[in-house]
């Protein structure tokens, strides 16, 4: 059984490896679109000063709060306030009171002046507490790039396997298959791991490749970002097998995939944060695969956070996993 | 001699169409012998072997194998050159080869293959790339890369020109030679002739003869074919004794009474000069048969 196993998974590989066309593509898109995102939005949200205020904003010296062109966002974690003030998404954090605390980041250019901007108001009266932090920023591109990934691996496991299938069985190359002792569980299983192997090279090649040039500010664990993503793509495989078992059209293996695919690339949260959108939105999105493979791997990036903290992602990405891998077997068909 | 595999009563109709592809016809298949399926496209016989492949199920009737209905086993010891077959892109022969001989739990040796199928020059080249006969070779090893039985030949020789196609049977006789049973489809007559020890003449997906070719129009014929070119013929008054057949630029009389037929030619005017006499075939069967053209 393994060696039936084995051999389609090699035959699947070489097919993929030796269509240069292909590969080329896998490989060079998503790199053009990291480096599109970066250098488009590498200006993003730089014309206001944001500065985060623990407690009431009213409780700031009033000449100060009414400086124009000047955002004060509330805080009521003053942890989550610092963290973000480390990673440059806030440029001052001030607590109100005698004396004025503050605390500043000292990496950051726009920090210093909206520090000499404070202390130039009334609220120098208030003999303000100096407390300094340092962290590197995370770019909007820090922030993107686990979408990116995503989305690209969406599209290379959606159609990579839908696809093929699909073109196999319309050819014939899987009624030939059917005529040996090859089973189809067999069959599956290596086209899905030959997928993940080669899904999963290529984003080790893109994220370190656009690493070496964009230094990406990754606060988790690499290693957890890998077993993420493996599991995000291992849904993402399942799906486009599910998509292929039985549609004998290219067109309509096409039509669906495209079904699938475009509100995910828009709605799970590849280029903007969907914190803010409507009740029912959020729901959609949250039966996507993609939201809660980006929701998981983006917070390890820029959050930090460990496996056990994005656990109820992954336990829905491994749910849908199995959910889309047993439905795709049940329903498969040769022909 | 016992029959390898057996048929019994297959019935097959596909959804929308309105009537049975495969229309309650029996067979049994007697090792080692090449037993052929002929008839015009369309009559089910393409149908027909499928369900005997176990690649299509009947809506009724059943397949037995040595005996016992299909299981793993078959799939095992058997071999399928289909009509037309896509095989994994940016593969050589010798690595597509290598891939359905994995999938089996015992093989022939690869320079068995190539020597079988006259594979030697083609082991490394990409089979998209490779002539129709050329491709058929590797389509027919890879029906023979487990030493099977049983190998299905479904149309094997289809829009190759006569020297592939002669070069096929000849491998095709090297497979019969080794005491394999042989399963052939084909619309071609002069094919099931030169290969065929038992041919069943299918038509509308039924068997309307069955026996060994030359018992076979022994059975139904007892004369000649002859052939006139279109000009020359007058129909004489009266008739000729036989069938007459007009084609595209000849007519065909078959007769078994030869004297008799030429004395109502020369009666009737007809130009003998062209004349050409020869044996009847298994198409002329067809036509006896049916009244149709087996290539219509």
């Amino acid at each position: 059984m393994m060696r039936r196993f084995w051999a389609i998974f090699r035959a699947r590989n070489t097919e993929f490896l030796r269509d240069r066309g292909a590969l080329g593509w896998n490989l060079m898109f998503p790199f053009f679109v990291v480096f599109g995102m970066a250098f488009a939005f590498s200006d993003r949200g730089q014309d206001v000063f944001k500065i985060g205020v623990i407690g009431e904003k009213s409780a700031l010296p009033a000449g100060f709060a009414s400086t124009r062109h000047v955002a004060f966002v509330a805080f009521d974690d003053p942890q989550a306030a610092q963290g973000k003030l480390r990673h440059h998404q806030l440029d001052l954090l001030v607590k109100p009171g005698s004396p004025l605390e503050y605390w500043v980041n000292e990496s950051a250019p726009k920090g210093y002046l909206v520090e000499r901007l404070m202390l130039g108001s009334d609220a120098s009266q208030f003999s303000p507490v100096r407390r300094a932090v340092a962290g590197r920023p995370i770019r909007y591109v820090d922030w993107l790039v686990s979408g990116l990934l995503s989305m690209n691996m969406m599209f290379s496991a959606l159609f990579g396997v839908g696809y093929v299938l699909v073109r196999y069985r319309k050819t014939g190359v899987l009624k030939r298959l059917k005529a040996t002792p090859l089973r189809a569980a067999e069959f599956l299983a290596a086209q899905v791991a030959s997928r993940l192997v080669l899904i999963m090279g290529v984003f080790a090649v893109v994220y370190h490749g656009a690493d070496f040039f964009l230094h990406f500010e990754r606060l988790g664990s690499l290693l957890d970002l890998y077993l993420i993503f493996a599991l995000g793509s291992a849904c993402l495989v399942s799906l486009g097998l599910l998509v292929a078992a039985r549609v004998t059209s290219e067109e309509l293996a096409g039509g669906l995939l495209n079904m699938l695919s475009w509100p995910m690339m828009f709605l799970s949260g590849v280029w903007f944060s969907l914190e803010g959108a409507p009740k029912p939105l959020r729901m959609l999105a949250n039966a996507m695969p993609l939201t809660h493979l980006i929701d998981a791997a983006r917070a390890v990036m820029t959050e930090g956070a460990t496996l056990i903290e994005v656990a109820p992602h992954l336990w829905i990405l491994g749910g849908m996993t199995v959910l889309f891998l047993v439905a795709g077997a049940w329903a498969f068909r040769w022909e | 001699m016992s029959a390898v595999l057996e048929a019994r009563g297959l019935i097959k109709r596909y959804p929308g169409s309105a009537s049975n592809a495969v229309d309650g016809l029996s067979l049994a298949v007697r090792e080692g012998l090449c037993f052929g399926l002929l008839g015009p496209n369309g009559a089910g016989k393409t149908t027909t072997v499928e369900i005997l492949e176990g690649i299509l199920l009947p809506d009724a009737g059943e397949i037995l194998y040595r005996g016992a209905p299909l299981g793993p086993l078959f799939r095992e010891r058997t071999g399928i050159q289909f009509q037309d077959t896509a095989l994994q892109d940016h593969l050589t022969v010798r690595e597509l080869l290598s891939l359905f001989g994995s999938l089996y739990p015992s093989i022939l040796p690869v320079a068995e293959l190539v020597k079988l199928c006259d594979l030697g020059e083609l082991m490394d080249r990409d089979p998209e790339k490779l002539s129709g006969g050329q491709r058929q070779r590797v389509l027919l090893a890879l029906a023979l890369v487990n030493d099977p039985d049983v190998v299905f030949l479904d149309e094997p020789t289809t829009g190759l020109d006569p020297q592939a196609r002669r070069n096929f049977w000849e491998l095709a006789r090297g497979i019969k030679a080794r005491g394999k049973t042989v399963i052939l489809t084909t619309h071609y007559m002069e094919e099931a002739y030169a290969l065929c020890d038992e041919v069943a003449i299918v038509d509308r997906g039924r068997i309307i003869a069955q026996g060994a070719p030359d018992s076979l129009l022994k059975e139904h014929f007892n004369g000649v074919t002859i052939e006139l070119p279109k000009a020359d013929y007058k129909p004489p008054e009266g008739g000729v004794p036989g069938d007459v057949v007009v084609r595209e630029g000849t007519v065909e009389l078959m007769t078994g009474q030869v004297e008799a037929s030429l004395e109502a030619l020369k009666r009737g005017g007809s130009s003998l000069a062209h004349l050409r006499v020869r044996a009847r075939t298994l198409e002329d069967l067809f036509l006896h048969l049916t009244g149709r053209e087996l290539r219509e």
